[in-house]
């Protein structure tokens, strides 16, 4: 029996599995769209918009991907983003530096990671009810600032706004002969880092590991010699620093602020994480996956667009859907697994 | 007797925020304002005479949330987790509502009942999908619920064809205000009415005891008989009629139905009622009682700094704090740290006297 | 030369908000001996490894390793000094690898260097001869290879102390033999073992010493070779062994030729294969087998606990349908479960709700006991019972697992079952507990109910039984009645052509 199962190839781990899944389903899914929709899918131009539209998105989803690995939950991180908008912005159009602009994002989403780590873990305090008050108080403190939207008006930031990279050989010809080359705005670079950075430290670092072990079993990882406490205390840290990058790649992409920024931001960031495979219970989890997962949920969103569905209802509606497919889908797999085990 | 009293201790220990909440926010509001809960009788414009004041105004102002809290604890305590489309669900059942009553040519006592049946059954459905996904294929509650949260909004909106219709009806103001010769808002009636029925149900079903063995221990739940998939699904369903209930008196306040705003949040509120209350967001032992108290402690609260003139958006930061302070306080290791403090003082002051 | 200490606790003491867990506990272990710890649940053996181990900080007294005073706040401490421990129930992570699981906690540098780890691993496992790969993911070992695993770790941890907390109660014989040869082996390399198992033969078999606390307190500190068996059992138990031997002789039991109550043909669920089944009126039978002989899986299709998928069903001479457990409780069948802490008591819940609970199943969704109703069902069972509990509304987690299981024995015997069926019903508990139970179900026997017995303790099923369905690899493979009903042959029958 155990000489048959050496001699065959490893079985994945449930993350690597459900990660799998996601990739696939991303990859049929804009397939289709480039056969079927044809139009803008046909340029690479149009993965460059998705990502320049959503690094934010991406940056906060890894963060959270972080927390829910641990087996916690952060919903704060939409607010936070949003907080950190306006306060560069308010700090900016005083006359502020852009390095400290980008210096008070971080302290923004530090001190939120600080307070949110101590109450959670020091002080044991349900993650859910904690991440809410921050999530009202990032809020708040947003509308507190400026009720009204406001407009970046800073050359120094204006130029870096303006920075984009260029990449000719992925760009197309256009009707009137000339190339237009791919464009990426630098918050993806730093998305891109971003996701590099945490992958690193999930996969290789004592750290990262700690992660796993901590949402797989708490009780076992606490045996195990593994400092709990500290270790959920740093995985908010993480989350909240990621927050503070977010607010400021948003700004370089919207260049403006209001009370309602990156609303409901923090839900599109657990659907992410979800549909890229982690799950809410901890321990099984990967920010490749999450990364696919942004990408997938935005992808639908402008598949419906492209194929005629302009009632405004409907990209929730099928985003809706989709999240549904792939909640389902993974109930089912990892049920099976689990029953194949038993047998 | 002996007993008696070991059950009241145990009761107040769960009620005890709650309830200390409520006291603190009361003295700080006479301390700030004397006058602040002073009832008086006005006559509104319908010649109705009407109770009026700060306290009336926490007390239906609360009646949403207060009858989504009850719902929330049974969900809570069954399934271990916390639906979050409660708003967007209370959209569809308001959405259906009105929908329902435009249809006819009239709007009389009969089609506010069809109405509210035909909005109550589409929320029970929705609850029933809910509950279906964490009862049958085993996915945690808020992940489930995540699905119609992110979509219910907009089915709402498509229900009601891409507009915010309005309802004028004396019936329709009645159930949002105040119905003639009743002094009381109808909302808060209303609440009243849904605590007795739960209170009911509670009293003649096994509801309780099974929905707590559910929520504390699934597998023994299941050996002992009991269908665990029954009891969440039930839960979710019970939850439904709630979320409908909530969604009409939402749509009765205003007169109208706006998919955005109606119930805008009100999922992050019935949670927190619910930890407010004292019960465990974990699942189990649960107390219904305190998360009504909890809802009423969350509109208070708005309603104070209201009063101190906080404009309505920044009102969540100063929420958030105080949010803060009291699960800090609740705090099981603080408590403990507190306890110890106490212990050691008394040590202290012990010595002192000795030397 | 051996007799160089390695571990020496002394006046250990630790209190519990309204107990005293431990009191005065004195505990030497030395450098190349197997030690093992005894006592009767609630004896403060738990409360001491816990104390060891970091879990629980000690309110008095001094801990020694090697001769130096230590202070152990927290599992890493206790790691750092040496002392590495596996518990029962697996405190691994499933959802990491087995090389993660070997490693984790204790890396040396920042980053993770995971070919290095598997190699590693790779070769420990080898050496040790544990039936897992380095890379693959935990959760899909067995619990037994998973328990080595953790073992694993602790010998590549270099460890000074290891402590086994009931590391035997899921494993198999094979898999007991293989862990005994490791004790060894580590015992060898002068590794001190603290050895805590409800096992009586197993501490005889391999340890060299015999710590046993009752009460917290410790009762006397033996070389194995000096304490016979029966001795040490009333050293556990506080009893002369007069009334021991007065204990033993309960074991009247009686052949039963009433009717049959129930009987299965080709039953089968997705855990077992198809068998036959019957058992009569006060019959008391028992089925008996290794781990994972089918024996706990049977009962539970009968139960309908799990999945059945065939097999025909006659209670009563009437033709029965059992897909789940309320079709079971209809039909008059209660069922105590293995895993007390899974699948029996509602932790949270008082004492009284515990007991009513499957009764309030059977009454229905729209019949509730009334509160005046259930008050006095649970003093009437605590009272027979003996259950040792505050008042009815103590939460049942905050009992002893004896009186827990006392609880749910309750539970069952409120609904007035026809057929009980008692899956370990004597495991994790005390000795006196255990003896109460026994006599019980030969009680229930004599007032006409059907009673099935499972345990691992053979002594004691023969005590009860008067039938025996032996079971192998899922298999029933031999019934003992009359005379044949000796350890002997059980043995024999349960090793199967395997002996011959």
């Amino acid at each position: 029996m155990n000489d048959k199962m050496n001699k065959k190839k490893e079985p994945l781990t449930d993350t690597q599995l459900l990660m799998t899944i996601t990739i696939c389903i991303f990859i049929v899914m804009y397939v289709l769209a480039m056969l079927l929709l044809k139009g803008g899918f046909l340029h690479a131009q149009q993965i460059f918009d998705l990502l320049n539209d959503n690094a934010s998105l991406i940056i906060v989803s890894c963060g959270l991907t972080v927390v829910m690995i641990g087996g916690g939950i952060d919903i704060s991180v939409g607010a936070v983003t949003s907080l950190v908008v306006m306060s560069c912005i308010l700090y900016l159009n005083k006359g502020g530096n852009v390095i400290f602009a980008a210096l008070l994002a971080l302290l923004i989403g530090l001190a939120f990671g600080l307070v949110h780590g101590l109450l959670i873990s020091y002080l044991e305090i349900q993650p859910f009810i904690v991440t809410l008050a921050g999530m009202f108080f990032a809020r708040g403190m947003t509308t507190i600032l400026s009720v009204n939207p406001q407009k970046v008006d800073h050359a120094g930031f204006e130029a870096l706004r303006n920075t984009k990279i260029e990449i000719p050989w992925l760009g197309y010809v256009a009707k009137n002969g000339n190339l237009v080359p791919a464009r990426m705005e630098l918050g993806v670079v730093i998305a891109f880092i971003c996701v590099i950075v945490i992958f690193l430290i999930l996969m290789f670092h004592r750290l990262g590991r700690n992660f796993y072990a901590m949402g797989g079993n708490q009780q076992s990882a606490l045996m195990l010699g593994i400092n709990v406490k500290r270790t959920r205390f740093l995985s908010y840290i993480i989350s909240g620093i990621l927050s503070g990058i977010s607010g400021f790649v948003l700004m370089m992409h919207t260049g403006a602020g209001n009370a309602t920024n990156a609303a409901g931001m923090e839900m599109n960031a657990i659907a992410s994480s979800i549909i890229g495979g982690t799950l809410l219970t901890g321990g099984v989890g990967n920010v490749a996956g999450t990364f696919f997962g942004t990408m997938t949920l935005t992808t639908i969103k402008k598949i419906v667009v492209s194929s005629g569905l302009k009632d405004p209802w409907w990209q929730s509606i099928t985003t809706g859907g989709m999240l549904c497919f792939f909640i389902l889908l993974q109930s089912i797999v990892l049920g099976r697994r689990q029953k194949k085990k038993q047998a | 007797m002996k007993d008696k009293t070991v059950n009241l201790k145990g009761g107040l220990g769960q009620l005890t925020i709650p309830i200390i909440a409520v006291a603190l926010l009361v003295i700080f509001n006479l301390i700030r304002d004397p006058g602040f809960f002073s009832i008086s009788i006005t006559h509104n414009n319908y010649g109705n005479a009407v109770l009026a004041g700060n306290l009336i105004s926490i007390i239906n102002g609360a009646s949403e949330l207060a009858i989504l809290a009850i719902g929330m604890t049974l969900v809570t305590a069954a399934t271990k987790g916390q639906d979050i489309s409660v708003g967007a669900a209370a959209a569809i059942a308001g959405s259906v509502f009105v929908k329902v009553l435009k249809s006819g040519a009239e709007i009389s006592g009969g089609t506010v009942i069809l109405a509210f049946i035909c909005s109550c059954c589409v929320a029970m459905i929705f609850g029933a999908f809910n509950g279906t996904l964490v009862a049958v294929f085993n996915i945690q509650p808020m992940i489930a619920t995540l699905i119609l949260y992110t979509c219910g909004r907009s089915i709402a909106y498509w229900i009601n064809g891409g507009a915010t219709p309005t309802v004028t009806s004396p019936i329709i103001n009645a159930i949002g205000s105040f119905a003639p010769g009743i002094p009381i808002p109808m909302p808060v009636i209303i609440v009243i009415i849904v605590t007795i029925l739960f209170k009911l149900l509670f009293h003649f079903t096994s509801l309780e005891l099974l929905t707590q063995s559910v929520g504390i221990n699934q597998s023994a739940a299941r050996l002992n008989g009991i269908n665990t998939t029954f009891i969440k699904l039930l839960s979710f369903i019970l939850l439904g009629v709630c979320v409908s209930v909530a969604g009409i008196i939402g749509v009765s306040r205003l007169g109208l139905i706006n998919h955005e705003t109606l119930l805008l949040d009100v999922e992050m509120d019935a949670i927190l009622a619910v930890a407010i209350g004292g019960n465990s967001l974990g699942g189990g032992k649960f107390k219904i009682s305190g998360s009504i108290i909890g809802a009423y402690v969350i509109q208070m609260l708005t309603i104070t700094l209201y009063a101190m003139k906080v404009s309505s958006t920044d009102v969540k930061a100063y929420k958030a704090i105080v949010i803060v302070l009291l699960v800090v306080i609740g705090s099981p290791v603080v408590k403990e740290r507190f306890a110890k403090l106490m212990k050691q003082r008394k040590k202290l002051a012990k010595g002192g006297e000795a030397a | 030369m051996q007799e160089e200490c390695l571990l020496k606790l002394r006046g250990i003491g630790k209190r519990f908000p309204g107990v005293r867990a431990l009191h005065n506990v004195d505990f030497t272990l030395r450098k190349g001996e197997i030690h093992a710890l005894m006592g009767e649940n609630g004896a403060g053996k738990s409360t001491l490894i816990k104390i060891l181990t970091g879990v629980y900080q000690m309110d008095e007294g001094s801990v020694e390793v090697d001769g130096k005073a230590v202070n152990i706040h927290s599992p890493q401490d206790a790691q750092n000094n040496g002392i590495s421990t596996v518990y029962q129930e697996i405190t691994l992570c499933p959802n990491l690898t087995v090389a993660e699981n070997m490693f984790i906690g204790r890396e040396g540098g920042a980053w993770v260097n995971q070919k290095e780890y598997r190699k590693r691993a790779d070769e420990q496992l080898q050496n040790l001869n544990i039936p897992a790969r380095s890379s693959q993911q935990l959760g899909s070992c067995s619990l037994a290879v998973q328990q080595m695993v953790a073992i694993a770790r602790a010998v590549d941890m270099q460890c000074k102390v290891l402590i086994l907390d009931e590391p035997t109660s899921s494993l198999d014989d094979k898999e007991v033999n293989m862990l005994f040869s490791l004790m060894r082996d580590l015992k060898k390399k002068g590794v001190g073992i603290i050895f805590v198992t409800h096992f009586l033969e197993q501490v005889y078999e391999v340890s060299d010493r015999i710590t046993v606390l009752r009460n917290g307190q410790l009762v006397g500190e033996y070389p194995t070779s000096e304490l016979p068996q029966v001795q040490l059992v009333a050293k556990m138990m506080g009893k002369t062994l007069d009334e021991l031997s007065a204990l033993e002789d309960t074991g009247s039991r009686v052949e039963a030729t009433g009717e049959v109550f129930y009987k299965a043909e080709g039953l089968s669920s997705e855990e077992t294969n198809p068998f036959d089944f019957s058992i009569r009126k006060g019959e008391v039978n028992g089925l008996t087998g290794l781990l994972g002989s089918g024996r706990s899986e049977s009962v539970r299709a009968i139960f309908g606990a799990d999945k059945v998928t065939a097999g025909k069903v006659n209670i009563n001479g009437k033709e029965a349908k059992i897909s789940k457990p309320i079709d079971a409780m209809k039909n008059g069948i209660g069922y105590l479960a293995e895993d007390r802490k899974r699948d029996g008591i509602i932790a949270d819940l008082s004492v009284r709700e515990n007991i009513i609970l499957a009764l309030q199943v059977m009454n229905g969704f729209f019949k509730p006991i009334s509160r005046s109703e259930s008050e006095a069902f649970a003093d009437e069972y605590i009272k027979a019972l003996k259950i040792k509990t505050a008042s009815t509304e103590t939460p049942v987690g905050s009992l002893s697992g004896g009186n827990q299981q006392k609880v749910i024995l309750a539970r069952w015997l409120l609904t007035h079952p026809d057929y009980l069926i008692l899956d370990e019903p004597t495991r994790g508990i005390d000795v006196g507990t255990k003896l109460e139970i026994q006599k019980l179900v030969l009680q229930l026997a004599k007032d006409g109910v059907s009673v099935t017995f499972i345990s691992s303790e053979v002594e004691e099923m023969l005590r009860t039984c008067s039938r025996l369905i032996v079971m192998r690899d899922r298999h029933i493979v031999g019934e003992l009645k009359g005379n044949d009903l000796n350890q002997a042959q059980v043995m024999k029958t349960i090793a199967g052509g395997e002996a011959e």
